[in-house]
Protein backbone atom coordinates (compact mmCIF):
# COMPACT_ATOMS: atom_id res chain seq x y z
CA UNK A 1 0.00 0.00 0.00
CA UNK A 2 1.45 3.55 -0.82
CA UNK A 3 1.54 6.17 1.07
CA UNK A 4 -0.30 8.79 -0.46
CA UNK A 5 -1.87 7.62 -3.57
CA UNK A 6 -3.84 9.39 -6.53
CA UNK A 7 -6.54 7.39 -8.38
CA UNK A 8 -7.77 8.41 -11.36
CA UNK A 9 -8.77 11.67 -9.87
CA UNK A 10 -10.51 14.67 -11.50
CA UNK A 11 -11.51 18.05 -10.28
CA UNK A 12 -13.10 21.07 -11.65
CA UNK A 13 -14.17 24.16 -9.87
CA UNK A 14 -16.61 26.95 -11.39
CA UNK A 15 -14.57 29.73 -13.24
CA UNK A 16 -14.55 33.44 -13.48
CA UNK A 17 -17.25 32.71 -16.21
CA UNK A 18 -19.90 30.88 -14.56
CA UNK A 19 -17.91 28.00 -16.91
CA UNK A 20 -16.89 24.92 -15.18
CA UNK A 21 -12.96 24.71 -15.41
CA UNK A 22 -11.22 21.52 -15.40
CA UNK A 23 -8.15 21.60 -13.00
CA UNK A 24 -7.54 18.20 -13.16
CA UNK A 25 -8.02 15.57 -15.68
CA UNK A 26 -7.24 12.16 -14.52
CA UNK A 27 -4.26 12.18 -11.86
CA UNK A 28 -2.98 8.33 -10.62
CA UNK A 29 0.18 9.03 -8.66
CA UNK A 30 1.82 7.57 -5.62
CA UNK A 31 4.07 9.26 -3.31
CA UNK A 32 6.42 7.16 -1.11
CA UNK A 33 7.36 7.55 2.41
CA UNK A 34 11.01 9.42 2.31
CA UNK A 35 10.34 10.53 -1.40
CA UNK A 36 11.80 13.94 -2.48
CA UNK A 37 9.29 15.27 -5.14
CA UNK A 38 9.50 18.16 -7.16
CA UNK A 39 5.86 18.97 -8.68
CA UNK A 40 6.57 21.24 -11.64
CA UNK A 41 3.63 23.14 -14.01
CA UNK A 42 3.04 26.75 -15.16
CA UNK A 43 0.43 28.90 -13.79
CA UNK A 44 -2.55 27.21 -13.79
CA UNK A 45 -1.51 23.90 -14.37
CA UNK A 46 -3.53 22.89 -11.25
CA UNK A 47 -0.43 21.81 -9.30
CA UNK A 48 -1.92 23.83 -5.72
CA UNK A 49 -5.15 21.87 -6.50
CA UNK A 50 -3.46 18.98 -5.86
CA UNK A 51 -1.69 20.08 -3.08
CA UNK A 52 -5.00 20.74 -1.45
CA UNK A 53 -6.40 17.66 -2.33
CA UNK A 54 -3.76 15.60 -0.81
CA UNK A 55 -4.82 16.88 3.23
CA UNK A 56 -8.55 16.90 2.19
CA UNK A 57 -8.54 20.41 2.12
CA UNK A 58 -10.67 19.90 -0.57
CA UNK A 59 -12.49 16.49 -2.15
CA UNK A 60 -12.24 15.12 -5.54
CA UNK A 61 -14.93 15.34 -7.79
CA UNK A 62 -14.00 11.94 -9.35
CA UNK A 63 -11.55 9.57 -8.28
CA UNK A 64 -9.68 8.84 -4.60
CA UNK A 65 -6.71 9.96 -2.96
CA UNK A 66 -5.81 7.92 -0.45
CA UNK A 67 -3.42 8.30 2.41
CA UNK A 68 -2.33 5.53 3.77
CA UNK A 69 -5.32 3.19 2.31
CA UNK A 70 -7.69 5.48 3.69
CA UNK A 71 -9.75 8.15 1.79
CA UNK A 72 -9.61 11.67 2.08
CA UNK A 73 -13.31 12.19 1.72
CA UNK A 74 -13.40 10.21 5.10
CA UNK A 75 -14.79 12.85 7.62
CA UNK A 76 -13.07 10.86 10.91
CA UNK A 77 -9.83 10.22 8.64
CA UNK A 78 -9.01 13.58 8.11
CA UNK A 79 -7.25 14.27 11.26
CA UNK A 80 -5.32 11.54 11.09
CA UNK A 81 -4.11 12.38 7.37
CA UNK A 82 -3.61 15.97 8.26
CA UNK A 83 -1.14 14.78 11.25
CA UNK A 84 0.73 12.78 7.99
CA UNK A 85 0.74 15.32 5.95
CA UNK A 86 1.48 19.01 6.50
CA UNK A 87 1.45 22.10 3.57
CA UNK A 88 3.14 24.83 3.53
CA UNK A 89 1.87 27.94 1.90
CA UNK A 90 2.85 30.72 -0.40
CA UNK A 91 2.34 33.33 1.53
CA UNK A 92 3.91 33.23 5.39
CA UNK A 93 2.39 36.04 6.23
CA UNK A 94 -1.02 34.73 5.94
CA UNK A 95 -0.26 31.32 8.17
CA UNK A 96 0.80 32.69 10.87
CA UNK A 97 -1.84 32.46 13.73
CA UNK A 98 -0.13 34.58 16.61
CA UNK A 99 2.68 37.13 16.62
CA UNK A 100 5.17 35.57 18.47
CA UNK A 101 7.37 32.81 16.75
CA UNK A 102 7.61 29.68 19.19
CA UNK A 103 3.74 30.69 19.85
CA UNK A 104 2.59 30.20 16.61
CA UNK A 105 5.36 26.68 16.04
CA UNK A 106 3.21 25.37 18.72
CA UNK A 107 0.00 25.80 17.58
CA UNK A 108 0.08 22.01 15.37
CA UNK A 109 1.11 20.22 18.27
CA UNK A 110 -1.64 22.16 20.39
CA UNK A 111 -3.87 20.63 18.20
CA UNK A 112 -2.94 17.50 18.96
CA UNK A 113 -3.06 17.15 22.85
CA UNK A 114 0.34 16.85 23.45
CA UNK A 115 1.69 17.25 26.69
CA UNK A 116 3.14 20.61 27.88
CA UNK A 117 6.67 19.75 27.77
CA UNK A 118 6.38 17.52 24.72
CA UNK A 119 4.83 20.48 23.15
CA UNK A 120 7.86 22.58 24.14
CA UNK A 121 10.30 19.90 22.81
CA UNK A 122 8.90 19.69 19.83
CA UNK A 123 8.78 23.55 19.38
CA UNK A 124 12.69 23.77 20.43
CA UNK A 125 13.38 20.94 18.11
CA UNK A 126 11.55 22.20 14.66
CA UNK A 127 12.72 25.40 15.33
CA UNK A 128 16.47 24.31 16.07
CA UNK A 129 15.87 22.09 12.89
CA UNK A 130 14.93 25.12 10.38
CA UNK A 131 17.69 27.21 12.17
CA UNK A 132 15.21 29.49 13.71
CA UNK A 133 16.22 28.84 17.31
CA UNK A 134 17.45 32.19 18.40
CA UNK A 135 14.35 33.93 17.25
CA UNK A 136 12.33 31.79 19.09
CA UNK A 137 10.80 34.89 20.74
CA UNK A 138 10.55 37.57 18.67
CA UNK A 139 7.31 38.39 16.51
CA UNK A 140 7.22 37.64 12.72
CA UNK A 141 7.08 41.07 11.87
CA UNK A 142 10.66 41.71 12.40
CA UNK A 143 11.88 38.79 10.60
CA UNK A 144 13.12 38.37 6.68
CA UNK A 145 10.55 36.65 4.00
CA UNK A 146 12.71 33.49 3.87
CA UNK A 147 12.60 33.59 7.81
CA UNK A 148 9.19 33.69 7.83
CA UNK A 149 8.34 30.86 5.45
CA UNK A 150 11.26 28.87 7.58
CA UNK A 151 9.12 29.47 10.88
CA UNK A 152 6.05 28.16 8.50
CA UNK A 153 7.79 24.98 7.95
CA UNK A 154 8.82 24.63 11.41
CA UNK A 155 4.83 25.05 12.42
CA UNK A 156 4.27 22.21 9.73
CA UNK A 157 7.28 20.58 11.13
CA UNK A 158 6.42 20.60 14.78
CA UNK A 159 3.19 18.33 13.91
CA UNK A 160 6.11 15.64 12.49
CA UNK A 161 4.26 14.90 9.45
CA UNK A 162 5.50 12.21 7.49
CA UNK A 163 5.08 14.25 4.30
CA UNK A 164 5.61 17.64 3.48
CA UNK A 165 4.14 20.00 0.84
CA UNK A 166 5.43 22.84 -0.11
CA UNK A 167 3.03 24.77 -1.84
CA UNK A 168 4.70 27.61 -3.87
CA UNK A 169 6.35 28.16 -0.23
CA UNK A 170 9.31 29.99 -2.18
CA UNK A 171 7.35 31.78 -4.76
CA UNK A 172 7.52 35.18 -2.56
CA UNK A 173 11.25 34.79 -1.54
CA UNK A 174 14.14 36.50 -2.38
CA UNK A 175 16.98 34.44 -4.00
CA UNK A 176 18.59 33.89 -0.77
CA UNK A 177 15.70 33.20 1.23
CA UNK A 178 14.58 30.43 -1.36
CA UNK A 179 18.12 29.00 -1.00
CA UNK A 180 17.48 28.93 3.16
CA UNK A 181 14.01 27.20 2.15
CA UNK A 182 15.44 24.80 0.15
CA UNK A 183 18.57 23.85 1.88
CA UNK A 184 16.23 23.39 5.28
CA UNK A 185 13.71 20.85 3.31
CA UNK A 186 16.76 18.63 1.90
CA UNK A 187 17.57 18.59 5.58
CA UNK A 188 15.10 17.05 6.85
CA UNK A 189 14.21 15.04 3.49
CA UNK A 190 17.96 13.57 4.50
CA UNK A 191 17.97 13.71 8.23
CA UNK A 192 14.71 12.72 9.10
CA UNK A 193 13.20 10.73 5.93
CA UNK A 194 10.62 12.67 5.81
CA UNK A 195 8.80 13.39 2.56
CA UNK A 196 8.77 16.13 0.54
CA UNK A 197 6.73 17.36 -2.48
CA UNK A 198 8.26 20.79 -3.75
CA UNK A 199 5.57 22.55 -6.11
CA UNK A 200 7.41 24.99 -8.18
CA UNK A 201 8.05 27.26 -11.29
CA UNK A 202 11.77 27.27 -10.41
CA UNK A 203 13.13 24.62 -11.72
CA UNK A 204 16.54 25.62 -9.96
CA UNK A 205 14.82 23.97 -7.60
CA UNK A 206 13.03 21.28 -8.98
CA UNK A 207 16.36 19.81 -9.88
CA UNK A 208 17.51 19.15 -6.55
CA UNK A 209 14.14 16.54 -6.42
CA UNK A 210 15.16 12.92 -6.69
CA UNK A 211 11.73 12.78 -9.20
CA UNK A 212 10.05 15.42 -10.98
CA UNK A 213 6.68 15.14 -12.06
CA UNK A 214 5.52 17.75 -14.59
CA UNK A 215 1.77 18.69 -14.79
CA UNK A 216 0.59 20.56 -17.60
CA UNK A 217 -2.96 21.86 -17.67
CA UNK A 218 -4.64 19.40 -15.29
CA UNK A 219 -2.65 16.39 -16.61
CA UNK A 220 0.89 14.79 -15.67
CA UNK A 221 3.05 15.15 -18.44
CA UNK A 222 5.89 13.08 -17.37
CA UNK A 223 7.08 11.60 -14.38
CA UNK A 224 10.39 10.10 -13.49
CA UNK A 225 14.21 11.30 -12.14
CA UNK A 226 16.41 13.41 -13.30
CA UNK A 227 16.90 12.41 -16.54
CA UNK A 228 13.65 14.00 -17.59
CA UNK A 229 16.03 16.57 -17.93
CA UNK A 230 17.77 15.24 -20.86
CA UNK A 231 14.28 15.65 -22.81
CA UNK A 232 13.82 19.16 -22.29
CA UNK A 233 10.44 18.95 -24.93
CA UNK A 234 8.68 17.55 -21.80
CA UNK A 235 9.15 20.92 -19.88
CA UNK A 236 9.54 23.20 -22.90
CA UNK A 237 5.35 21.51 -23.96
CA UNK A 238 4.33 22.42 -20.19
CA UNK A 239 5.63 26.31 -20.43
CA UNK A 240 8.57 25.56 -18.07
CA UNK A 241 12.26 27.00 -18.53
CA UNK A 242 15.14 24.67 -18.16
CA UNK A 243 17.45 25.19 -15.09
CA UNK A 244 19.77 27.48 -15.93
CA UNK A 245 22.88 24.94 -16.44
CA UNK A 246 20.86 22.32 -18.34
CA UNK A 247 20.48 25.36 -20.88
CA UNK A 248 24.14 26.63 -20.58
CA UNK A 249 25.38 22.44 -21.18
CA UNK A 250 22.63 22.36 -24.08
CA UNK A 251 24.28 25.46 -25.85
CA UNK A 252 27.79 24.08 -24.94
CA UNK A 253 26.43 20.72 -26.67
CA UNK A 254 25.20 22.42 -29.60
CA UNK A 255 28.51 24.11 -30.43
CA UNK A 256 29.90 20.83 -29.92
CA UNK A 257 31.66 20.63 -26.47
CA UNK A 258 29.95 17.88 -24.47
CA UNK A 259 29.66 18.51 -20.57
CA UNK A 260 26.31 16.03 -20.63
CA UNK A 261 23.46 16.78 -17.73
CA UNK A 262 24.64 19.00 -15.05
CA UNK A 263 21.99 20.58 -13.17
CA UNK A 264 24.21 21.98 -10.39
CA UNK A 265 26.53 24.73 -10.40
CA UNK A 266 29.32 22.48 -8.92
CA UNK A 267 28.10 19.85 -11.45
CA UNK A 268 28.41 22.04 -14.27
CA UNK A 269 31.89 23.36 -13.31
CA UNK A 270 33.21 19.63 -12.98
CA UNK A 271 32.09 19.09 -16.27
CA UNK A 272 33.30 22.21 -17.84
CA UNK A 273 36.98 21.38 -15.97
CA UNK A 274 36.56 18.20 -17.16
CA UNK A 275 36.57 19.36 -20.73
CA UNK A 276 39.15 22.19 -20.05
CA UNK A 277 41.88 19.45 -18.98
CA UNK A 278 40.70 16.97 -21.30
CA UNK A 279 41.53 19.66 -24.07
CA UNK A 280 44.77 20.24 -22.31
CA UNK A 281 46.13 16.57 -22.44
CA UNK A 282 45.13 16.24 -26.26
CA UNK B 1 0.05 54.64 9.99
CA UNK B 2 3.16 52.18 10.21
CA UNK B 3 3.60 53.21 14.04
CA UNK B 4 0.66 52.72 15.03
CA UNK B 5 1.50 50.49 18.56
CA UNK B 6 -1.79 49.57 19.28
CA UNK B 7 -2.49 45.51 19.44
CA UNK B 8 1.88 45.19 19.27
CA UNK B 9 3.88 43.33 21.56
CA UNK B 10 6.71 45.02 22.86
CA UNK B 11 9.55 42.09 23.63
CA UNK B 12 11.38 42.86 26.91
CA UNK B 13 11.53 41.03 30.51
CA UNK B 14 9.83 43.11 33.22
CA UNK B 15 7.72 42.25 35.63
CA UNK B 16 5.00 43.12 33.95
CA UNK B 17 5.73 41.13 31.27
CA UNK B 18 5.70 38.11 33.69
CA UNK B 19 2.76 38.85 35.15
CA UNK B 20 -0.20 36.18 34.63
CA UNK B 21 -2.27 38.03 31.59
CA UNK B 22 -5.54 37.04 33.67
CA UNK B 23 -4.38 38.95 36.87
CA UNK B 24 -3.55 42.03 34.08
CA UNK B 25 -6.95 41.56 32.50
CA UNK B 26 -8.97 41.86 36.02
CA UNK B 27 -6.18 44.83 36.92
CA UNK B 28 -7.11 46.51 33.58
CA UNK B 29 -11.54 46.49 34.54
CA UNK B 30 -10.77 47.33 37.80
CA UNK B 31 -8.25 50.07 36.36
CA UNK B 32 -10.73 51.49 33.90
CA UNK B 33 -13.69 51.40 36.85
CA UNK B 34 -11.72 53.51 38.71
CA UNK B 35 -10.65 55.86 35.88
CA UNK B 36 -14.40 56.96 36.19
CA UNK B 37 -14.38 57.42 39.59
CA UNK B 38 -11.50 59.96 39.24
CA UNK B 39 -12.81 63.29 39.93
CA UNK B 40 -10.65 65.48 41.75
CA UNK B 41 -7.00 67.13 39.72
CA UNK B 42 -5.52 65.30 43.18
CA UNK B 43 -7.16 61.73 41.92
CA UNK B 44 -6.15 62.19 38.37
CA UNK B 45 -2.58 62.55 39.16
CA UNK B 46 -2.74 60.34 41.69
CA UNK B 47 -3.69 58.03 38.98
CA UNK B 48 -1.43 59.21 36.81
CA UNK B 49 1.71 58.63 39.30
CA UNK B 50 0.64 55.10 39.21
CA UNK B 51 0.46 54.91 35.66
CA UNK B 52 3.80 56.11 35.11
CA UNK B 53 4.91 53.47 37.78
CA UNK B 54 3.54 50.81 35.94
CA UNK B 55 4.96 52.03 32.29
CA UNK B 56 8.17 52.13 33.79
CA UNK B 57 8.24 48.76 35.40
CA UNK B 58 7.22 47.40 32.42
CA UNK B 59 10.46 48.63 30.43
CA UNK B 60 8.63 49.43 27.81
CA UNK B 61 10.01 53.23 26.42
CA UNK B 62 7.77 55.61 27.45
CA UNK B 63 7.49 57.19 23.62
CA UNK B 64 6.46 53.71 22.40
CA UNK B 65 3.56 54.25 25.01
CA UNK B 66 2.60 57.40 24.05
CA UNK B 67 2.23 57.00 20.71
CA UNK B 68 -1.12 55.15 21.41
CA UNK B 69 -2.31 58.94 21.90
CA UNK B 70 -1.75 59.71 18.67
CA UNK B 71 -4.89 57.09 17.90
CA UNK B 72 -7.32 59.51 20.17
CA UNK B 73 -5.79 62.74 19.17
CA UNK B 74 -8.44 64.25 17.00
CA UNK B 75 -11.15 62.96 19.35
CA UNK B 76 -9.07 63.94 22.53
CA UNK B 77 -8.99 67.73 20.49
CA UNK B 78 -12.22 67.86 19.78
CA UNK B 79 -14.39 66.34 22.70
CA UNK B 80 -12.42 68.69 25.29
CA UNK B 81 -12.72 71.68 22.91
CA UNK B 82 -16.62 71.14 23.04
CA UNK B 83 -16.62 70.67 26.81
CA UNK B 84 -14.91 73.65 27.22
CA UNK B 85 -16.96 75.92 25.22
CA UNK B 86 -20.77 74.33 26.15
CA UNK B 87 -19.65 73.97 29.53
CA UNK B 88 -22.38 75.79 31.87
CA UNK B 89 -21.59 76.99 35.25
CA UNK B 90 -24.76 78.65 36.81
CA UNK B 91 -23.25 79.75 39.57
CA UNK B 92 -19.96 81.81 38.58
CA UNK B 93 -20.08 84.51 35.32
CA UNK B 94 -18.56 83.05 32.30
CA UNK B 95 -14.72 84.42 31.66
CA UNK B 96 -15.48 84.66 28.09
CA UNK B 97 -18.82 84.63 26.33
CA UNK B 98 -19.74 84.63 22.36
CA UNK B 99 -22.97 83.63 21.05
CA UNK B 100 -23.61 79.96 22.05
CA UNK B 101 -20.26 79.87 23.13
CA UNK B 102 -19.01 80.73 26.11
CA UNK B 103 -15.96 79.77 28.76
CA UNK B 104 -16.28 79.09 32.29
CA UNK B 105 -13.20 78.49 34.68
CA UNK B 106 -15.00 75.16 36.17
CA UNK B 107 -15.64 74.24 32.62
CA UNK B 108 -12.20 74.88 31.63
CA UNK B 109 -11.38 72.18 34.47
CA UNK B 110 -13.89 69.86 33.22
CA UNK B 111 -12.55 69.59 29.96
CA UNK B 112 -8.95 69.01 31.52
CA UNK B 113 -10.20 66.31 33.14
CA UNK B 114 -12.22 64.97 30.19
CA UNK B 115 -9.11 65.04 28.16
CA UNK B 116 -7.04 63.71 31.02
CA UNK B 117 -9.82 60.82 31.67
CA UNK B 118 -9.48 59.76 28.34
CA UNK B 119 -5.92 59.46 27.94
CA UNK B 120 -5.67 57.84 31.21
CA UNK B 121 -8.33 55.76 29.54
CA UNK B 122 -6.15 54.88 25.98
CA UNK B 123 -2.44 54.56 28.03
CA UNK B 124 -3.08 51.53 30.35
CA UNK B 125 -4.45 49.13 27.81
CA UNK B 126 -1.62 49.97 25.48
CA UNK B 127 0.08 48.88 28.52
CA UNK B 128 -1.29 45.52 28.40
CA UNK B 129 -1.53 45.02 24.61
CA UNK B 130 2.49 45.84 24.52
CA UNK B 131 3.54 43.58 27.58
CA UNK B 132 1.39 40.68 26.54
CA UNK B 133 1.19 38.47 23.83
CA UNK B 134 -1.40 37.69 21.84
CA UNK B 135 -1.38 34.46 22.68
CA UNK B 136 -0.92 35.22 26.32
CA UNK B 137 -3.96 37.80 25.75
CA UNK B 138 -6.14 34.98 23.92
CA UNK B 139 -4.95 32.68 27.05
CA UNK B 140 -5.31 34.81 29.78
CA UNK B 141 -9.74 35.87 28.25
CA UNK B 142 -10.40 32.29 27.68
CA UNK B 143 -9.56 31.14 31.45
CA UNK B 144 -11.45 34.22 32.76
CA UNK B 145 -14.45 33.09 30.27
CA UNK B 146 -14.72 29.67 30.86
CA UNK B 147 -17.69 29.78 33.23
CA UNK B 148 -19.40 31.06 30.65
CA UNK B 149 -18.90 27.71 28.90
CA UNK B 150 -22.10 26.48 30.45
CA UNK B 151 -23.87 28.91 28.74
CA UNK B 152 -22.43 27.17 25.79
CA UNK B 153 -20.87 30.25 24.64
CA UNK B 154 -17.82 29.52 22.04
CA UNK B 155 -15.08 31.16 24.80
CA UNK B 156 -12.13 29.44 22.98
CA UNK B 157 -13.26 30.59 19.34
CA UNK B 158 -13.61 34.04 20.91
CA UNK B 159 -10.49 34.00 22.80
CA UNK B 160 -8.78 32.73 19.10
CA UNK B 161 -10.67 35.25 17.35
CA UNK B 162 -9.37 38.40 19.01
CA UNK B 163 -6.36 37.10 19.14
CA UNK B 164 -5.63 36.77 15.03
CA UNK B 165 -7.42 40.02 15.30
CA UNK B 166 -4.07 41.80 17.05
CA UNK B 167 -1.98 39.56 14.95
CA UNK B 168 -3.68 40.69 11.72
CA UNK B 169 -3.34 44.38 12.66
CA UNK B 170 0.33 45.55 11.60
CA UNK B 171 -0.40 43.03 8.44
CA UNK B 172 -3.37 44.73 7.48
CA UNK B 173 -1.89 48.19 8.23
CA UNK B 174 1.40 47.10 5.89
CA UNK B 175 -1.82 46.23 2.84
CA UNK B 176 -3.21 49.70 3.74
CA UNK B 177 -0.47 51.39 2.89
CA UNK B 178 0.31 49.42 -0.35
CA UNK B 179 -3.01 49.91 -1.52
CA UNK B 180 -2.69 53.51 -0.93
CA UNK B 181 0.79 53.82 -2.75
CA UNK B 182 -1.04 51.84 -5.67
CA UNK B 183 -3.91 54.19 -5.61
CA UNK B 184 -2.07 57.07 -5.51
CA UNK B 185 0.57 56.47 -8.50
CA UNK B 186 -3.06 56.24 -10.39
CA UNK B 187 -4.25 59.57 -9.18
CA UNK B 188 -6.04 58.89 -5.76
CA UNK B 189 -6.21 62.32 -3.83
CA UNK B 190 -5.97 61.79 -0.54
CA UNK B 191 -3.63 65.24 -0.30
CA UNK B 192 -6.84 66.61 -0.63
CA UNK B 193 -7.63 69.05 2.34
CA UNK B 194 -11.29 68.88 1.50
CA UNK B 195 -11.85 66.66 4.58
CA UNK B 196 -15.34 64.64 2.24
CA UNK B 197 -12.82 64.37 -0.75
CA UNK B 198 -10.81 62.65 1.64
CA UNK B 199 -13.14 60.12 3.11
CA UNK B 200 -14.55 59.90 -0.66
CA UNK B 201 -10.33 59.04 -1.44
CA UNK B 202 -10.62 56.27 0.98
CA UNK B 203 -13.37 53.87 -0.70
CA UNK B 204 -10.78 52.98 -3.26
CA UNK B 205 -8.68 51.74 -0.25
CA UNK B 206 -11.32 50.13 1.36
CA UNK B 207 -12.86 48.01 -1.49
CA UNK B 208 -9.39 46.06 -2.17
CA UNK B 209 -8.89 45.98 1.47
CA UNK B 210 -11.59 43.83 1.85
CA UNK B 211 -11.04 41.88 -0.43
CA UNK B 212 -7.27 41.13 0.29
CA UNK B 213 -8.53 40.32 3.77
CA UNK B 214 -11.19 37.66 3.09
CA UNK B 215 -8.38 36.29 0.55
CA UNK B 216 -6.15 36.45 3.35
CA UNK B 217 -8.84 34.77 5.90
CA UNK B 218 -9.55 32.18 3.28
CA UNK B 219 -5.69 31.16 2.95
CA UNK B 220 -5.42 31.14 6.99
CA UNK B 221 -8.41 28.96 7.71
CA UNK B 222 -6.96 26.30 5.30
CA UNK B 223 -3.43 26.62 7.25
CA UNK B 224 -4.77 26.19 10.02
CA UNK B 225 -7.45 23.18 8.87
CA UNK B 226 -3.46 22.16 7.65
CA UNK B 227 -2.41 22.44 10.85
CA UNK B 228 -4.84 20.08 12.51
CA UNK B 229 -6.76 22.78 13.93
CA UNK B 230 -10.33 21.26 14.92
CA UNK B 231 -11.59 23.91 17.62
CA UNK B 232 -10.93 23.92 21.33
CA UNK B 233 -11.74 19.83 20.85
CA UNK B 234 -8.63 18.04 22.29
CA UNK B 235 -6.57 21.12 22.15
CA UNK B 236 -3.61 21.50 24.79
CA UNK B 237 -1.34 24.47 25.65
CA UNK B 238 2.41 24.78 25.33
CA UNK B 239 2.18 27.37 28.12
CA UNK B 240 -0.38 26.86 30.83
CA UNK B 241 -1.32 30.12 33.02
CA UNK B 242 -0.04 30.00 36.70
CA UNK B 243 -0.69 32.23 39.16
CA UNK B 244 1.91 33.66 41.31
CA UNK B 245 2.35 35.45 44.70
CA UNK B 246 3.31 38.84 42.96
CA UNK B 247 -0.14 38.34 40.52
CA UNK B 248 -2.15 38.41 43.73
CA UNK B 249 -0.37 41.43 45.46
CA UNK B 250 -0.25 43.69 42.42
CA UNK B 251 -4.23 42.51 42.20
CA UNK B 252 -4.46 43.68 46.20
CA UNK B 253 -2.81 46.87 45.41
CA UNK B 254 -4.61 47.90 42.81
CA UNK B 255 -7.60 47.23 44.88
CA UNK B 256 -5.85 49.73 47.34
CA UNK B 257 -5.98 52.11 44.56
CA UNK B 258 -9.11 51.63 43.62
CA UNK B 259 -10.39 51.99 47.01
CA UNK B 260 -8.33 55.36 47.60
CA UNK B 261 -9.80 57.37 44.05
CA UNK B 262 -13.53 55.83 45.80
CA UNK B 263 -12.26 57.84 49.45
CA UNK B 264 -11.06 60.58 47.48
CA UNK B 265 -14.31 61.06 45.33
CA UNK B 266 -16.77 60.57 48.33
CA UNK B 267 -15.32 61.56 51.42
CA UNK B 268 -17.66 59.25 53.34
CA UNK B 269 -16.14 59.84 56.81
CA UNK B 270 -15.65 63.84 55.98
CA UNK B 271 -12.01 63.90 56.32
CA UNK B 272 -10.82 67.64 56.10
CA UNK B 273 -7.88 67.20 54.39
CA UNK B 274 -9.44 65.36 51.39
CA UNK B 275 -11.95 68.38 51.24
CA UNK B 276 -8.67 70.80 50.87
CA UNK B 277 -7.27 68.84 48.22
CA UNK B 278 -9.50 70.82 45.92
CA UNK B 279 -11.35 70.67 43.04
Amino acid sequence: MSFLEFKNVEYSYVGGDDELVSALKDISLTVERGEFVALVGCNGSGKSTLARLCNGLIAPDGGEVLVDGKPTTDKSALFDIRKKIGIVFQNPDNQMVTTIVEDDVAFGPENLGLKPDEIRARVDWALKSVGMSEHAKSGPFRLSGGQKQRVAIAGVLAIKPELMILDEATGMLDPNGRREVLEVVKKLNRDENMAVIMITHFMEEAAAADRIIVLNKGSIAADGGKELFNTPEVFEDAGLDLPLYVRLARRLNDIGMDVGCPLTADEFAAAVAAIATEGGKR
Amino acid sequence: MRDVSMGQYYPASSPVHRADPRFKLVILILYLVTVFFCDSFFSFGFMTLFVLITIFLSRVPILKVLKSLKLVIIILVFTTLLMMIFYTDTKSAPLAEWGIFHIYLNGIYAAIKLGWRLMLLVLMPTVLTLTSTPTELCDGLESLLSPLKVLHLPVHELALIMSIALRLIPTLIEETDKIVNAQRARGAAFESRNPFKKIKAMIPVLIPLFVSSFRRADELADAMDSRCYRGAKGRTRMKKLKAKLSDFVALLFWCAITVCILFLNYNWFGWAFITALGI
